[in-house]
């Protein structure tokens, strides 16, 4: 029995969520629909770390849904790339149900507890599929799956300020628009390949020449995931969508999904398309990395302006996308390992600093920073953890942020771009100073209400913050994890390495897989 | 490069319509400050990917894609027709949580027009209060 189980994992990831999102809303109680919550959100945890354990040495896994054999049939496909973000995916959201509790308790209403844990779990079943699958059209309707239940889990923050509702919307509305240019081009390219699975589309496109029609499609899917992604400039929707969403959302969002989009992003720049390809090539050195750097300059600028707290750490998000996206157009695989390291590293440490915001909220009421002023004594552990994951967001030496820059900087250098590498260090700076701007709040002035008695947050959301942000000290100070898992899984991205699959898992003909040694395909 | 001839023009009517299609929607869209015209031009503009997608599905003197016993028989490639049921149940999703979400905002602010939402907003931040019912636009 648990043999056969373990066959299946590749599609229990998505299916065990799926499942359970639908039990909690048809139970209805509170406290049942967190238990389902719990067990799912664990249970995707430990199956990630399974398939990242079975696929770390460069192999491959190919689960066929139902039997049918790829490029017809959809094909979840685990390679070393995937696994490191579905690690990071599900190990954030099993983190979620002991934080949500405390923190939704004063910002959404008990009679929408059990929605809130629905959309919550629909939300990470189509991250998670959008990570596993192989199939492109796959993706897109995970896509809009995770998406979907995004606007229903920000609108929930309309109790707490009624703008939530508006930013739903906007976020709707955008993030509708850049999911039909993504199906766009997907369309595009089904029309010139015939075929949608990955693999088989990255070896169909190898044979069309220069193609006006595929740089149409490219164009079409960039711009359509730079949306998802709050690539600079199409980021309006993400500032007040994560100011005015409940802390919990917020910190989940943060911290996987535009993680997951980026992952999505590379995915198609890669496996699909690759640096062959002279059209992107181009479009990464020509409009990619100016707009990264703009976005690490204008975020972190307007984020020093920023009044409400949240709103700047969503500015704050925004930069460190910038640098993800240089990462990228570094055209090397140093770039690409930093990139990729980025992604896990920034998903840990904005995770911990928006729980510990979220933290900071629900004893104050209020993330605006003026009101936050004395938290420094009042709520000691959870401005230490927010002073923490600070650092970290700066790059400082022994945090996980400064092993990121140090590789995107030796990336930089070793593609001979000494001016990026500079504006690394430059817009750092910038960091320095909204972080400070709240330190400075929180630490040396007078709490705002001196005779107001501010508790310390509850004990699991601080748990879960410290968890966050222990991470990110861990992964700065040995970060032989991170790098191995990126460097595994930028080989497996530029096709170094042979990236055949070789455990074939076809659970319909047999529940036994075909295994084959490396290489004999 | 071919040249954009009268036929070549006419032998792709169904792109033609597609782009016309999409850049309406997108133009609703953009310029309609009617929350619930947003909605439909995202309509418009979702609908237009979706004839994309069956109009390279079909093919010429093809039938509906089901078995028989004539083995010459032409059909429609069904592949785009089943992606694109499947892009439609996302569409009716997406407009739907948009449709309820624009109830919200009627119940909350009392108005769906981005001008009027972005004014109460202004005062909601430099006041701290909703307008009541009264004062509402």
């Amino acid at each position: 029995m648990l043999e056969q189980l373990t066959h299946h994992l590749p599609a229990l990831q998505t299916v065990i969520p799926l499942i359970a999102a639908p039990l909690c809303m048809l139970f209805g109680s509170r406290h049942i629909a967190w238990t389902i919550t719990l067990i799912a959100s664990l249970a995707t945890f430990v199956i990630s770390c399974v398939l990242l354990a079975q696929v770390i040495d460069g192999s491959v896994i190919s689960y066929h849904l139902g039997g049918w054999e790829p490029p017809l049939g959809i094909e979840y496909r685990i390679d070393a790339f995937n696994a490191f973000v579905l690690l990071i995916v599900s190990g954030i959201g099993a983190l979620i149900p002991f934080y949500a509790p405390a923190s939704i308790k004063s910002e959404i209403p008990k009679s929408l507890h059990s929605y809130f844990y629905t959309a919550y779990l629909l939300c990470l079943t189509g991250l998670l599929g959008v990570t596993v699958t192989g199939d492109a059209f796959n993706v897109f309707v995970f896509l809009e799956v995770s998406s979907l239940s995004t606007y229903a889990l920000v609108a929930m923050g309309a109790k707490k300020d009624p703008r939530a509702l508006t930013s739903a919307f906007n976020y709707l509305v955008m993030g509708t628009i850049g999911a039909t240019f993504f199906v766009l081009g997907l369309g595009l390219l089904y029309i010139l390949t015939g075929t949608l699975n990955m693999v088989d589309l990255a070896d169909k496109i190898l044979l069309l020449e220069d193609n006006r029609t595929l740089n149409v499609a490219f164009a079409f899917i960039l711009v359509g995931l730079g949306l998802k992604i709050a690539m600079f400039p199409m980021h309006l929707w993400l500032p007040n969508a994560y100011a005015y969403a409940p802390s919990a959302v917020t910190a989940f969002l943060a911290a996987t999904a535009t993680k997951v989009a980026i992952y999505t992003l590379l995915r198609f720049l890669f496996t699909v398309f690759s640096f062959d390809y002279p059209f992107e090539v181009q479009t990464l050195e020509w409009v990619v990395l100016p707009l990264a750097i703009m976005a690490m300059f204008a975020a972190s600028i307007v984020a020093i302006f920023q009044t409400n707290l949240k709103r700047l750490l969503a500015y704050s998000s925004i930069a460190q996308v910038g640098y993800m996206l240089l990462g990228v157009t570094f055209l090397s695989k140093t770039g690409v390992t930093a990139t990729i390291i980025h992604l896990f590293n920034h998903a840990v440490t904005k995770g911990g600093l928006f729980m510990a915001v979220g933290a900071l909220v629900l004893r104050y009421g209020s993330p605006n920073i003026e009101d936050l002023r004395g938290a420094g004594r009042q709520m000691p552990w959870t401005m230490a953890a927010f002073v923490a994951g600070g650092l970290s967001l700066i790059g400082v030496p022994l945090t996980a942020g400064f092993i990121s820059k140090w590789y995107l900087i030796s990336a930089a250098f070793e593609a001979n771009h000494w001016v990026p590498a500079i504006l690394i260090v430059a817009s750092s700076l910038l960091a320095v100073i909204y972080v400070w701007r709240v330190v400075e709040a929180a630490y040396l002035q007078e709490p705002a209400n001196p005779t107001r008695q501010i508790k310390e947050a509850p004990p699991m959301m601080l748990i879960s913050t410290w968890v966050l942000i222990g991470a990110s000290f861990y992964f700065g100070i040995d970060a032989s994890f991170t790098t191995h898992a990126a460097s595994a899984g930028a080989d497996m991205l530029l096709g170094s390495v042979d990236n055949s699959a070789h455990i074939i898992l076809e659970p319909s003909h047999s529940l036994i897989p075909h295994v084959t040694p490396h290489g004999q395909e | 490069m071919e040249d954009l001839t009268f036929d070549f023009i006419i032998a792709r009517y169904n792109y033609w319509l597609v782009i016309t299609l999409m850049m309406t929607g997108f133009y609703v869209v953009v310029s309609r400050g009617n929350l619930i015209k947003k909605i439909v031009g995202l309509n418009l503009f979702q609908t237009s990917v979706f004839m994309l997608y069956i109009s390279a599905g079909k093919i010429i003197g093809g039938t509906a894609p089901i078995f028989t016993d004539n083995p010459d028989e032409v059909y429609s490639n069904p592949l785009p027709h089943v992606l694109i049921l499947t892009a439609i149940v996302v569409g009716v999703a997406t407009t739907a949580l948009g449709l309820a979400l624009i109830i919200r905002i009627k119940e909350t602010f009392g108005s769906i027009e981005e001008d009027e939402l972005l004014k109460i907003e202004h005062d909601y931040d430099t006041t701290g209060k909703m307008p009541t019912a009264e004062g509402r636009p």
